[in-house]
């Protein structure tokens, strides 16, 4: 491993050129001796080439969807055009303060806005609200307004939140934030919800159920027309998780599905860049019910100028999520990528998302690898079990995702959805083409040959990789967070 | 078609291979009266020329403004080393690190990120970053809620000089979990909180207190005994701070006998821009006993199978992808971009260059300050030691001076009437490293022409 910035430290290094004028040097600190620091913080004193081949160095040993097929399930990890960076990162926008005044903002502004319709007619809601700045702080919005609303009602007996058992673990994580009890129901074997055991589970403690469809298992919901009505007759509403909108993107709408609310991850289905876990943007969409709770601000548009929704005026709102507006930013390379597509290129990204996902997956299964919904149309996704593997020779799902990183690829989504054993769960997204599509295919067929012949090829496996395997109980055992200078 | 590379040979290939003769085909699993033809509402494509040309009209409108607002977000110079590599493809476009053979490069840049966070703040350690101060302080309170065992309450105690704006965002994402806040109203006349005070107000049980440091109108508070004080009513102490403070006043680590136990905030001022709120960096850093209890994201050093001295995402049955609805917290993706930006930045100040933007920060506003009251009918409003932010009262309401201000180019600080009633005269101004002293002799001679202009019409 690289040696860390700490240790290429000396005492009395700096980078100069970064150092502020010693203004009023005279003029000493006026404060009182006990507010103020008398350690030093361990900061590295290095020069400003050292932190620059660092950094630029540690970059390198780095798996990205620049640099790698980064065929991650439920991250969609497609390209991000580069014209999004440089027009978010023009000076007006960069150096906007946050509390600048209306007038001093109506570009900005404008884009906010425009982003809100687009996001209103492909999602079939009647409102918008960009400031959650993740999925998951999407989902805590859209729960909190569900809460908001049946408050309003004084329909205080619903204190359960259904979510199916195959959902991301954000979905329960977030209703259990919003203080509600979470009531889990199975999936068929089809990958349908049990709508038998969801008829069992409604009832007058019913608040909402959590659905992603298409689900986490890559299969549309086909009835959830009567999903909705169940739940809306119990008194529930329902809401949506945008997790997997790239397979449906321009073809349903969640609305159109009787949704009532939803959130949109616009660093999955908008384009914006990953950043290696962050920052990401979670705006919610509701129907015409929710509209009076959606979070502030929002933008709205009185004659020619755009101006802040606060909760000012929208009293009933459940409030803001942020001190400002969320991952502004974001929000603005997000814009920039939905202008780029337009309405044509948005119904284009679900039907090649999911025409690459389904020729992979007619592929693996000629190629003799056991696709865990056979009967299904696969979406934007799909999901191999490598059990029969695991089984005969002893190497796992997660022995398949280390080697292929010594080809050159990132690996899919591994032991997710819990539900299937040795999983891993494969996205392509519609940027890639039909050529890494194949050499992807390729290379699983020969990493099940090496593990048929040479097991502990695969079961070592990175080989090639700065490291090999690392130990993640030590890790969670010795825990070492922070580094220590020897003395 | 952007971004989609098929050629008409491809589709063909790939249609055959599946079985299927045409891509709808592949949506009919789905109920055919869900199915729309076409998406209303959004305009035609643009390509890369067109939308950068109509984005760069739209900037220009956002232009040109001397900025003297803080309040939460600060315009420091940010080195242009800092962008160019945390702008790098590989950080960029990268996901979380979850396979860490093939991102061991954004684990160990973590690893340092906390490593000098948990320095500054001196606390033992950090997380890997959260989404905002705001959000930060909001998981803090329900992590202390959850930490201390000596009290089943769920009240935390908040004065009302932690950002206002932080209060709001407080209270919409812990109120759910019946979290009770007991907002402590500040001394009109110092602009802060004393333990005298609130240890009148506060008579039950609670599990927390927040200290702000500075607080809001940039004051420095009594923060050890504060510290004390909540130490000794069973209640944990969380301090939240700009860490840029830190490189010059007392990390809470070492506030009062025993030192806060948890300490957030935004971490913004380190390389970060302001672009209009975000995105910024939320950070949490707390003392050992609290760490299983902290949310987000922990990078910890390990070693491979060779031995070899790695690191990876650890302590990860705290987190919702594991725990679901028994998680700390419902945070997944977090603000790891903002954390490169962040530690590059760190290292390329170092602690003499932090210290030297923090204290240029400080002697600047108070340069101002000096400057601006000797205007007639403008003082400083509370009197005690500020730190790198103040509140200026005006003769007359700030709110007209800012938009008259406006006119000239400057946004001269932040109205504070807006959230303190009976505070509309008062101006809570930031300089930082950023601004000569001819950008501040010009802000005070358009605070002079400002004030005569709406004194006449008045």
């Amino acid at each position: 491993m690289s040696e860390l910035i700490f240790e290429q430290s000396q005492p009395n290094r700096s980078a100069p050129t970064q150092m502020p004028v010693d203004f009023l040097s005279d003029r000493a600190i006026d404060l009182p001796e006990s507010s103020l620091r008398t350690t030093k913080p361990l900061l590295p004193e290095v020069s400003e080439l050292q932190v620059v081949r660092h950094y630029t160095n540690l970059s390198k040993q780095l798996f990205s969807v620049d640099t790698h097929f980064y065929p991650l399930g439920s991250c969609t990890m497609k390209y991000n055009p580069h014209i999004m960076h440089q027009l978010a990162s023009l000076p007006g926008f960069l150096n906007r303060h946050p509390l600048s005044s209306e007038e001093h903002g109506q570009g900005f502004l404008a884009c906010l806005f425009e982003l809100q319709e687009i996001l209103k007619a492909v999602t079939g809601m009647a409102g918008v609200s960009l400031t959650p700045m993740a999925g998951a702080q999407g989902e805590f919005a859209g729960i909190s307004m569900i809460r908001q609303y049946h408050q309003s009602r004084h329909d205080d007996g619903r204190t359960e939140i259904i979510v199916p058992d195959a959902a991301h673990g954000t979905n329960p994580a977030s209703a259990s934030m919003c203080g509600y009890t979470i009531k889990e129901i199975p999936t068929l074997e089809s990958g349908d919800l049990d709508l038998d055991a969801l008829k069992k589970a409604v009832g007058p403690q019913t608040a909402g159920i959590m659905l992603t469809n298409p689900s986490t298992l890559g299969v549309f919901e086909r009835r959830i027309k009567e999903v909705a009505e169940i739940v809306h007759n119990a008194g529930g509403l329902l809401y949506y998780d945008g997790a997997n909108l790239n397979a449906i993107l321009g073809k349903v709408r969640p609305g159109d599905m009787n949704f009532d609310v939803m959130h949109i991850n616009l660093h999955k289905t908008f384009g914006t860049p990953h950043g290696g876990g962050g920052p990401g943007a979670g705006p919610v969409a509701v129907n015409k019910r929710l509209l009076p709770f959606l979070p502030v601000p929002y933008v709205e548009k009185v004659d020619e100028d755009y101006r802040w929704v606060t909760d000012k005026t929208a009293t009933q709102s459940i409030g803001q999520l942020s001190a400002f507006m969320g991952n502004a930013g974001i929000l603005l390379r997000a814009y920039v990528y939905t202008r780029l597509l337009g309405a044509e290129g948005m119904t284009r990204v679900a039907e090649f998302a999911c025409l690459n996902s389904n020729y992979m997956k007619k592929r693996f299964e000629q190629l003799g690898f056991k696709i865990d919904l056979p009967e299904r149309r696969a979406s934007h996704e799909f999901i191999i079990s490598m059990k029969d593997q695991a089984d005969a020779y002893h190497v796992t799902a997660m022995d398949y995702a280390k080697r292929l990183l010594d080809y050159g690829y990132h690996a899919p989504t591994v032991y997710f959805p819990l539900i299937v054993p040795e999983c891993m769960l494969i996205e392509p997204t519609e940027t890639e083409t039909k050529e890494t599509l194949d050499e992807f295919i390729d290379t699983m067929a020969k990493i099940k040959q090496e593990a048929m012949t040479n097991p502990e090829l695969v079961q070592k496996a990175p080989h090639t990789t700065s490291l090999k395997r690392l130990d993640a109980v030590k890790a969670a055992r010795e825990l070492n967070l922070v580094y220590t200078p020897v003395v | 078609m952007p971004f989609i590379p098929h050629t008409e040979k491809d589709v063909h290939a790939m249609l055959e291979s599946i079985g299927i003769r045409s891509i709808n085909e592949l949506f009919d699993e789905i109920p055919p009266e869900l199915l729309i033809d076409q998406l209303p509402a959004i305009p035609k494509a643009l390509n890369e020329m067109q939308i950068a040309r109509l984005m760069k009209d739209r900037a220009k409108q956002d232009e040109n403004t001397l900025c003297f607002i803080g309040a939460g977000a600060y315009e420091h110079h940010i080195p242009a080393a800092v962008w160019d590599i945390a702008g790098r493809v590989e950080y960029m476009t990268a996901y979380t690190p979850y396979q860490p053979e093939a991102s061991q490069g954004e684990l160990q840049l973590l690893y340092e990120y906390q490593t000098m966070m948990a320095s500054l703040t001196g606390m033992d350690a950090s997380n890997a970053s959260l989404y905002d101060g705001a959000s930060a302080v909001a998981e803090a309170i329900l992590m202390a809620i959850r930490s201390n065992r000596q009290c089943q309450s769920k009240r935390v105690v908040i004065p009302t000089t932690l950002n206002p704006l932080y209060r709001k965002a407080i209270q919409a994402i812990v109120s759910k979990q019946s979290v009770e806040l007991i907002e402590i109203p500040f001394d009109e006349k110092t602009g802060r909180i004393t333990v005298e005070a609130i240890d009148k107000i506060v008579n039950q049980e609670f599990a927390a207190l927040v200290i702000p440091q500075p607080n809001f109108f940039g004051l420095l508070g009594d923060v050890d005994a504060l510290t004390d004080w909540a130490h000794q009513r069973q209640a944990l102490a969380i301090a939240v701070v700009n860490p840029m403070t830190l490189a010059l006043l007392k990390e809470p680590g070492l506030w009062g006998e025993k030192g806060a136990d948890i300490a957030c905030g935004e971490a913004q001022p380190f390389g970060i821009p302001l672009s209009s709120g975000g995105p910024y960096l939320g950070f949490l850093c707390c003392k050992n006993e609290y760490i299983r209890q902290m949310p987000g994201r922990i990078v910890g050093q390990t070693t491979d199978a060779d031995g070899k001295i790695g690191y990876i995402l650890t302590l990860q049955a705290r987190e919702q992808h594991i725990r679901r609805s028994k998680a700390t917290s419902n945070i997944c993706s977090n603000q790891g971009l903002m954390a490169v930006a962040a530690t590059i930045y760190l290292s390329l100040l170092g602690p003499k260059g932090l210290k030297r933007v923090a204290a240029a920060s400080h002697q600047k506003t108070m340069l101002l300050a000096e400057k601006a009251t000797k205007l007639k009918g403008v003082e400083v409003l509370f009197h005690g030691h500020y730190f790198h932010e103040i509140v200026l009262q005006l003769p007359q309401p700030a709110e007209p001076i800012i938009q008259e201000m406006a006119c000239y180019q400057i946004a001269p600080g932040l109205a504070l009437g807006e959230f303190y009633p009976g505070m509309d005269n008062a101006l809570l101004v930031c300089c930082t490293e950023t601004k000569t002293e001819e950008d501040i002799n010009k802000y005070i001679e358009c605070l002079k022409q400002a004030l005569k202009n709406k004194a006449i019409k008045k």
